[in-house]
């Protein structure tokens, strides 16, 4: 059977390329998208550790679950917030909504 | 476990249940408005908010022993009745608020949107499961996303909903791989289970700390906690100031609520670390509020990184990790919630006649309404921590926790902190008061406006001379976790 380990380390990669891409990017629908990889990286963890820990308690299931439906709601809320933004501003590029600093 | 549910369970979740009663009918009474302006939504909400409160406070109040409700998905305890009480409160400060604030106050998905965050941070205040309180975290944060950038033709509106989600979905990432690592040392997912899980698989501490620092970025994001505040200043300008007033009191009420929990109940093993992540944070927090507030010229931008500094004055207080450190976090709340509501709405009634933010457009307003100035000059001098007002007893109770717990360090930088506070707060009062006034229109608050300002420093004034209940109430509530 494959180790455990195996698993956190994909997930570790997965998170650390996600975490990368959320603070490299700059186009606003790709920073969405290194954070899915990391909630994808979150739920590759949690179904890992249920899977070998606790396989007869659901809790770690349902986490999964859940990490997934409310990222997709955040998705939606945040598509909205942008096409609002692209309406008036024509760029969801995150370095050029700067109408405020300091 | 869920074999048979209880009259105890039902009453634990009493605040949340009406507000989603409440989110119902006005959902419905926007579809039966069909598009007419109307103020019916507004008094809806603000009747059904004061309602859910009396009924929180009459028939919501846990026993003396704290309760594990909802197949251990909540706690039942006093700690989180307070703070449900103070974001319930709050809201109904904000709604009153919200009336006659320019074009959105009778949308009624505003109200709806704000009930909704309401009923995530009542979870978040007495959640005891890693599941429940993701849940709950992002009931609060998503609906304040679309508050935020709620005024869809002002670009600063579409910016701060922009920026917030951005950095709330990233840091959210971020505590969940936390979230995740903890289920996996621990093997469930109930935070009371956690430290004795932890101890049993004997994770080593580096690696306890690394997964503590995870979660600490997911609850220093809602706390605006340095070096995680940078968001704070943009969004609070941003956002239609009911909104801010909401942002920077019952949502970092919520944060706070869920750090003290969640570090008392599931960090025990690393208590020193924690504390000392905190402690270092909190003097960051503070000493970067304080001094960047000194060049503002926005009054928004102000009260925005002097509530960044009150986070740090309640951090340090967290930090204590003691009764007394949770009691004068509860107190602090309290005060700050009041103090704020009351500063924001004499900002909103200004800048509805003046139309804009700017500290220099307060000038004179002694002159142009005295009893609105007197206000100002109330919650500013609460925020500076003046005796005899709530600010000063709220910041002596979290100074001494921090001596108690041995931080003097932490407890003179927060000292010397106050005093850079008060230089600003001072600047804003010295324009209202000597500088000449800019125009001859009369500042006149609404009657809501009026009540919420009347309401709140009342409040500030009682919170700072009659202590003995609302201490006693903070008693009971740190009771709850200890």
């Amino acid at each position: 059977m494959i180790p455990l380990s195996w698993y956190l380390y994909l997930a570790a990669g997965l998170f650390a390329l996600g975490l990368f891409g959320a603070v490299a990017r700059k186009n606003a629908v790709a920073i969405l998208m290194s954070v899915e990889l990391m909630l994808n990286a979150v739920n590759i963890n949690i179904v890992a550790f249920w899977r070998y820990l606790a396989p007869a308690e659901i809790g770690g299931q349902i986490f999964a679950i859940m990490v997934f439906a409310v990222a997709a709601a955040e998705v939606a809320v945040g598509l909205a917030l942008f096409i609002s933004i692209y309406n008036s501003r024509k760029t969801i590029a995150a370095d050029e909504i700067n109408l405020m600093k300091w | 476990m869920f074999s048979s549910i209880t009259a105890d369970m039902l009453l634990a979740i009493l605040p949340e249940i009406a507000l989603l009663l409440l989110m119902v009918v006005v959902f419905v009474a926007d579809l039966v408005l069909h598009g007419k302006k109307s103020p019916l939504p507004a008094w809806i909400t603000i009747g059904g908010l004061g309602l859910t409160l009396l009924a929180t406070i009459a028939f919501a109040q846990p026993g003396a022993q704290p309760q594990l409700l909802w197949g251990g998905m909540l706690r039942h305890d006093w700690l989180a009745f307070i703070f449900k009480v103070i974001f319930l409160f709050s809201a109904l400060l904000v709604t009153l608020l919200s009336v006659g604030w320019q074009k959105l106050w009778y949308k009624g998905e505003y109200y709806i949107l704000l009930l909704a965050s309401t009923m995530g941070m009542t979870l978040m205040g007495a959640s005891a499961d890693l599941v429940m309180l993701f849940l709950a975290i992002e009931t609060t944060s998503i609906p304040l996303y679309i508050l935020a950038g709620f005024v869809t033709n002002d670009p600063k509106s579409n910016e701060a909903g922009f920026k917030y989600l951005l950095f709330g979905a990233v840091t959210t990432g971020i505590m969940l791989y936390g979230f995740s690592l903890l289920y996996g040392f621990a093997g469930t997912t109930n935070l009371y289970g956690i430290a004795s899980g932890v101890a049993a698989s004997g994770v080593p501490v580096p690696v306890m700390v690394g997964a503590l620092l995870l979660v600490l970025v997911g609850f220093g994001f809602k706390v605006s906690m340095a070096p995680l505040h940078f968001w704070a200043p943009d969004v609070y300008e941003g956002s239609p100031t009911p909104i801010t007033a909401f942002l920077s009191t019952a949502s970092k009420a919520a944060g706070l609520a869920v750090l003290m929990r969640v570090m008392l109940a599931a960090f025990p093993s690393i208590q020193p670390e924690w504390q000392n992540v905190i402690a270092v944070g909190s003097a960051l927090t503070m000493t970067i509020g304080n001094l960047i507030a000194l060049s503002q010229h926005n009054i928004k931008r102000l009260l925005a990184y002097s509530s960044v500094a009150h986070a740090g004055y309640s951090l340090l207080a967290v930090a204590a990790a003691s009764e007394l450190g949770v009691l004068s976090v509860v107190y602090y709340l309290l005060v700050y919630t009041v103090t704020q509501i009351a500063a924001f709405a004499v900002v909103i009634v200004v800048s509805n006649v003046t139309g804009s933010d700017e500290i220099a457009d307060f000038a004179g307003l002694h002159r142009r309404n005295p009893m609105l100035a007197l206000a100002l000059l109330l919650s500013f001098l609460s925020l500076a921590g003046i005796p005899p007002l709530g600010g000063f007893i709220a910041k002596v109770l979290a100074f001494s926790a921090a001596v108690q717990a041995g931080l003097i360090w932490l407890a003179v930088v927060g000292v010397l902190n106050s005093i850079v506070g008060l230089y600003y707060y001072l600047i804003v009062l010295k324009v209202a008061y000597l500088d000449e006034p800019k125009g001859e229109a009369v500042i006149a608050p609404s009657r809501p406006q009026a009540a919420t300002l009347v309401v709140s420093i009342v409040l500030v004034l009682i919170l700072g001379v009659v202590i003995a209940p609302w201490y006693n109430w903070a008693a009971s509530g740190a009771g709850g976790l200890f």
